[in-house]
């Protein structure tokens, strides 16, 4: 993953809450075996909407998006994060988001960053009086930039953290891999196991 | 939202620990240390095709072998088909995924239930049906409705393809601790009231954000109340609140439901793990960070009306009108909402008329619930012009339909009776609604184009499904009951 430090494009304005996943990328859309080639299935159905907010020239290039609450909720889908990453979205701020949404943005190198509610109305009211308006986001200091108006947002340490060195998640678990081992050797005989495959002489079911 | 109450948040210091707390506790590999996350062991890796194939690649990519096989399943679900499934797939860009899921669990050697195959069908379903959703462990996947393993009083949690991955090479994950949430129902549902109506009522009451950041506990008479396959229901919509998961506690519904199972311990080991699993209830006066209570005896048969599942109101009422709503984001998605749904405020919920009637989906596709359906349909013919999918679960619970003479009682009544899989739930097969259709769904999710571009969605019980089937509007058996006495 690439270091992230600070970000400074084009703010797009999403007045929407509750935009699930199944909005980000409809599940027709899921049916790839990479982890590429999802620009066009972002926002697909709405995208059909040549007033859709995406669909203005104005807007074309946008690294930032500015949501409202619960961005991200439902489906656990990490292809949302992969459409708006390929789309060219570097940081989302919204008041809430979804959890597993909020994992996967940080596994992927995409910026989550809660804003208040207010600032939210803020950010949007000035980004739409003037459309193309490029915000700096700064994860060092945890705010977004335009003119004079700076915002905080949130972001948890850990997922900052490894966003600002650009940290594998995996590479730094198996750090840990002599204590994952100690651990496993603890486990009880009777938890449940995959493996082997039944036989015929063990009835699936009662 | 804010109809959740939060309790103290100063942790008690007594030691009384929660449900959740013991699972988390009993997991915990590294404790984290300076905003570090802890990490938490995993006891089962459940994989589907979707999210799997990039998690696959990931490994292979950096030649890290798959850690623990005989911890990891896999079956087909979201794409399969549930006609001709001894054909190939037509869609291709299905049948690659379903194709690659093979390939790479033949290469890493992971069992895999393939469609055909008696425990194939959705991965939620055949968990618990093969016994391997057990009390107290730790169940992953990268699927949000992960949440159903809960009802056994596991941590269960939806996870995306990154966490696979990490799973995949670690069987663990590193995670922050939850909040705790309690949600208690009181009282007994009335007949004709289930899970379904439980869950959809929770959900309408804290928002799709209420959940977020907390593991939901049902607790209460009307949870012990329920059925494995009700509480199933009512855990499997937890991250529809937006909670990270849900549980129960395990009691004897829970033992009488494991016992014998393929995978369920047998012996002495039956014994040992009925020691453990006795332990995991929350401690008489350990505290949660926010409690819900709901009354059983109020709660009606619950539809919803908007585009996410918390835009939801008791059949017997009305569309509300967003003009009444005060707050504007809320007031915003409402009004958005009766525009894709094409409905005017005030409309009385019974007076919707539908097109199609789903039922299947992991939130209701179990036996019991094709069961309930059936017995409201029996006897009864549908109305005329309305398109009824029935879709089990896995192809054992089609098989044990069919042993019971379900299957008969659904084609008499002019329902289809299809193969096992996530089918019109998401539409990621060939079953979808068409741009406008509406439809009765006994799923999930009513999001924006979920069941097909321009599908309409009310999210409904198995009985709300049956009786809706019948009357050709959104309908109870209640209402089947006012029919009988006219």
């Amino acid at each position: 993953m690439q270091k992230f430090t600070t970000v400074t494009g084009i703010a797009v304005p999403l007045r929407r809450s509750n935009v699930d996943t199944d909005q980000i990328i409809p599940a027709v859309h899921l049916k790839r075996v990479t982890r590429t080639g999802f620009e066009d299935a972002l926002f697909a159905a709405w995208r059909l909407d040549p007033d859709f907010v995406i669909n203005k020239k104005e807007y074309q290039g946008g690294r930032v998006l500015i949501a409202g609450a619960d961005f991200g909720i439902g489906s656990s889908r990490e292809h949302a994060v992969w459409a708006l990453r390929d789309y060219g979205f570097d940081v989302v701020l919204s008041p809430r988001f979804g959890d597993i949404f909020r994992g996967n943005a940080g596994k992927q190198g995409l910026l989550a960053g809660q804003i208040s509610e207010a600032d939210a109305e803020t950010l949007w009211n000035l980004v739409e009086s003037d459309p193309g308006l490029e915000l700096t986001v700064d994860l060092v200091s945890k705010t977004a930039r335009v003119g004079d108006l700076t915002v905080k947002f949130a972001i948890d340490d850990y997922t900052r953290w490894r966003l600002l060195e650009g940290l594998d998640d995996i590479g730094l678990t198996l750090r840990n891999e002599a204590r994952i081992n100690e651990f496993e050797a603890t486990r009880e005989s009777w938890l449940p196991r995959t493996l082997p495959a039944l036989s015929p002489e063990s009835p699936p079911t009662r | 939202m804010t109809n959740v109450i939060p309790t103290s948040q100063v942790s008690s210091g007594t030691g009384l620990r929660t449900l959740a707390e013991k699972v988390w506790d009993k997991h915990l590999v590294t404790k984290g240390e300076d905003g570090t996350p802890d990490l938490i062991y995993i006891d089962l890796h459940l994989l589907h095709e979707v999210t799997s194939p990039q998690a696959f690649d990931g490994l292979r990519l950096a030649n890290r072998p798959l850690r623990r096989p005989d911890l990891t399943i896999a079956t087909e679900d979201h794409n399969t088909p549930t006609l001709a499934i001894d054909k190939p797939i037509v869609d291709l860009t299905s049948r690659t995924q379903i194709e690659t899921l093979r390939r790479n669990c033949a290469e890493y050697g992971v069992r895999l239930h393939s469609l055909g195959d008696i425990e194939q069908g959705i991965v939620h379903v055949v968990g618990p049906q093969l016994g391997l959703t057990q009390p107290g462990i730790t169940v992953v996947c990268g699927d949000s409705h992960t949440s159903t393993h809960g009802a056994f009083g596991a941590m269960a949690l939806g996870i995306g393809t990154s966490e696979v991955e990490h799973v995949m090479a670690t069987q663990t994950l590193p995670l922050n601790p939850f909040k705790t949430m309690a949600i208690t129902v009181n009282g007994a549902l009335r007949t004709g009231v289930t899970a379904k109506d439980i869950i959809l009522a929770v959900i309408a009451k804290i928002g799709t954000g209420g959940g977020a950041g907390y593991v939901l506990e049902y607790r209460g008479e009307a949870i012990r109340a329920l059925s494995m396959e009700g509480r199933m229901t009512i855990c499997n919509m937890s991250i529809e609140a937006g909670a990270r998961a849900g549980m129960v506690a395990p009691d004897q519904t829970t033992y009488d439901y494991l016992e014998g199972r393929a995978h369920a311990p047998r012996g002495a080991d039956w014994d040992a793990a009925v020691a453990y699993w006795e332990t995991l209830a929350t401690d008489e006066g350990a505290s949660y960070d926010a409690e819900v209570t709901i009354d059983a005896n109020e709660l009606e048969p619950f539809v919803t009306w908007g585009t996410n599942p918390g835009q939801g109101v008791s059949l017997s009422g009305s569309v509300p009108n967003p003009a009444e709503i005060v707050d504007a984001n809320e007031r915003s998605a409402a009004e958005r909402a009766l525009e894709y749904m094409d409905l005017a405020a005030g409309t009385p919920m019974k007076e919707i008329r539908v097109d199609t009637v789903f039922l299947g989906s992991c939130t209701n596709s179990r036996v019991e619930d094709l069961r309930a359906a059936a017995e409201v349909i029996k006897g009864k013919t549908k109305a005329e012009g309305l398109r009824m999918m029935v879709v089990p679960g896995s192809a054992r619970v089609r098989i044990e339909a069919e042993a019971e003479g379900l299957d008969k009682i659904f084609l008499d009544f002019g329902a289809e009776w299809r193969f096992a899989g996530c089918s019109m739930c998401l539409g990621m097969n060939p079953d979808q609604l068409e741009p406008g259709e509406r439809c009765a769904s006994t799923s999930n999710r009513n999001f924006e184009g979920r069941q097909g571009k321009g599908g309409r969605t009310h999210l409904v019980s198995p009985l709300v499904a049956a009786a809706t089937a019948i009357r050709g509007t959104l309908s109870s058996p209640w209402d089947l009951v006012q029919d009988g006495d006219q």
